[in-house]
């Protein structure tokens, strides 16, 4: 017996009556019912959005961001709106992807896993989710939580503990060249996430194996938990390293959908390197009094606070 | 075991496109039948454990079966967390082959011991671990599990000459393996010191005293049920076990007398102390540990005496 190569999203229907692995390769049973449950979300949409996200703008995500922060009283705010127009351009006008369980859709790790709230939001307006379950995040029973679980359809990979997301990335970007797929990897990170060791073993296997399926988008805020990525440890200057590690490497505006849009496009499946993308962000972007504040990683907002944000996100639309 | 294994691999692997063999660079005269017959599915990640682990997480989450490889330690140990929230957490594919369990690399030192793999893994639901005793029962349990939906961990020997007498290569999940029945006292073993345990129980016939043994190589999950039936059979139990006392095997089976409420006493054969420094070769650190044939077989007659070992 010689099995075809690979057969995405049949072949581990587990022989033997065992059941099929919750994420990554559904059943045709659970296809079914997870495209259901997407139309049924998406006509409950009250946003009104399309499943395309092409409505989909940073100051969107941001105006979801500063809600559904202020309605669930948890923090991580900074490092949301810090991606909120990263988010944006990918889910808005990049990745491919018919359904959220679509084997043949483009992969996306947010290995930075504490800014998830903006995925959601993304989520939200592409139609994945209603606004109904955005209003569960951070609630208890809620498959939308701090960090992004792979229950919720359309979360590839569980993230949370940075320094993960760009091997599981790399493994995806590497099956894809193997199934002689088009479809690309996105994967997320933070700067301070370099801190990790096992970002630059991905970062040199990635290279190693010419993955130009691959983009790596580095959110470049200079900030961590503690501190400034200069005071921790200063990985600067950040392009230089992912050259010298053998990267296609753009150094781009991290708030310019367009610009990240078009260098994705151009460059994807193209040449012989992986592909990363150094945003230059501003923590906190879109509220004055959250930009580059060490505060709002992880403070909540309180009544005033929201107000505030609320009115800046508004004259930005 | 790692030669039946990788022998074994390369066979499913000529049946099976969906799989891949990665290691973390070791596997040198190991690995190079699968190397060679299928280059394009064997990838050498370098050094660089935490990433194998991930990229068989991607690589699983489209599809393919990947087996990472390394020692023991550094298949198990220094990728934990990747192995947590990757493939167990997304119960996925992939399987984790660690190779020389316990002090079997002797003289290489305490670095290279793998002495609470067995731990580490059996406190996650979510993974099934595997330890074979000899190479016959490794590629039955490699056969029988290798397309597992959810991820596998093998822990396996060096050694492909050994032969525990009686296994004759049986293997199911949840089960237990009897090689010699007993009357007078029970033997439970976990992996390549099954054999040690084996040459116990002559040794101990040779004095009229009938050991039963019992091979656990499914400890994930755990052979309940024929464990409970075996020790309710037997008023002493010894487990023996290349592993730390606790953890393992032993704590394994204490559970299950515990739980079921079964009157039997548990005696460790296993790694008490951290090690001290003092390397030799497998046989020299059994002895040290008091894991030989002869140290086994020592505590089981002072146990039937009723003295202390």
């Amino acid at each position: 017996m010689v099995s075809l190569p690979v057969p995405i999203g049949l072949h581990l229907a587990g022989p033997k009556g065992q059941n099929p692995p919750l994420l990554a390769v559904q059943s045709e049973t659970n296809h079914v019912i997870n495209n259901l449950q997407v139309n049924n979300l998406t006509t409950k949409s009250s946003k009104g959005s399309t499943s395309t996200g092409a409505n989909m703008t940073g100051v969107k995500l941001r105006k979801t961001i500063i809600e559904q922060s202020r309605r669930a009283g948890v923090g991580h705010i900074g490092s949301a709106l810090s991606v909120a127009d990263i988010v944006s351009c990918l889910y808005g006008k990049v990745i491919n992807a018919k359904t959220p369980r679509d084997p043949e859709r483009d992969r996306f790790v947010l290995s930075k896993g504490h800014a998830a709230l903006a995925l959601y939001a993304a989520f939200a307006e592409r139609g994945w989710i209603t606004e109904e379950q955005l209003n569960t995040y951070c609630g208890d029973g809620s498959q939308l939580g701090v960090h992004p679980e792979h229950c919720l359809p359309g979360v590839d990979f569980a993230t949370g503990s940075l320094g993960q997301g760009l091997s599981f990335g790399t493994g995806a970007a590497l099956a894809a060249k193997r199934q002689k797929s088009d479809r690309r990897v996105f994967v997320l990170l933070s700067d301070a996430e370099c801190n990790e060791g096992s970002v630059w073993e991905a970062i040199m296997f990635a290279a190693q194996h010419k993955l130009n399926n691959l983009f790596a988008i580095l959110d470049l805020n200079g900030q961590q938990a503690f501190g400034y990525t200069k005071d921790v440890l200063n990985l600067s200057p950040m392009d230089e390293r992912w050259k010298a590690f053998g990267w296609d490497v753009h150094v781009v505006d991290g708030h310019d959908e367009e610009a990240m849009a078009a260098i994705i496009e151009k460059n994807s499946n193209v040449g012989d390197k992986p592909h990363v993308l150094i945003a230059k962000t501003t923590f906190g972007k879109g509220v004055s009094y959250m930009e580059s504040q060490i505060k709002w990683h992880y403070s909540p907002l309180n009544e005033a606070e929201y107000e505030l944000a609320m009115t800046e996100l508004e004259r930005q639309s | 075991m790692r030669g039946a294994f990788a022998k074994t691999l390369t066979e499913l692997a000529a049946k099976d496109s969906r799989i891949y063999l990665l290691t973390g660079d070791l596997g040198y005269m190991a690995l190079e039948p699968f190397a060679e017959k299928f280059p394009d599915r064997f990838i050498n990640v370098g050094v660089a454990e935490q990433n194998m682990v991930g990229i068989a997480t991607g690589l699983a989450e489209a599809g393919f079966i990947p087996v990472v490889y390394s020692i023991v330690t550094f298949a198990s140990l220094r990728p934990y967390e990747f192995i947590r929230n990757g493939p167990i957490l997304h119960q996925l594919p992939v399987r984790i082959a660690g190779v020389g369990g316990g002090v079997e690399y002797g003289h290489n030192g305490a670095t290279h011991y793998g002495m609470e793999d067995i731990g580490v893994m059996r406190v996650q639901p979510g993974i099934t671990v595997v330890a074979p005793a000899d190479a016959g029962q490794t590629k039955t349990a490699l056969e029988k599990t290798y397309d597992l939906p959810g991820p596998v961990y093998y822990r396996l020997g060096k050694d492909d000459r050994i032969v525990v007498p009686g296994l004759d290569g049986k293997f199911d999940l949840g089960k237990t393996q009897t090689i010699k029945k007993g009357k007078d006292v029970l033997l439970l073993a976990m992996g390549g010191i099954s054999y040690e345990t084996a040459k116990a129980a002559e040794l101990l016939s040779k004095e009229g005293i009938e050991a039963e043994v019992v091979i656990v190589a499914s400890v994930n999950p755990a052979p309940v049920e024929d464990l409970k039936q075996v020790l309710s059979q037997y008023r002493q139990a010894i487990t023996v076990e290349a592993h730390y006392a606790s953890g393992g095997l032993a704590s394994l089976v204490s559970e299950v007398v515990a739980q079921a409420g079964i009157n039997c006493k548990i005696s460790r054969c296993a790694i008490e102390q951290s090690p001290d420094g003092e390397t030799g070769g497998q046989g020299f650190l059994y002895n040290k540990f008091g894991l030989s044939a002869e140290a086994i077989a020592t505590k089981a007659k002072s146990l039937l005496c009723g003295v202390p070992a």
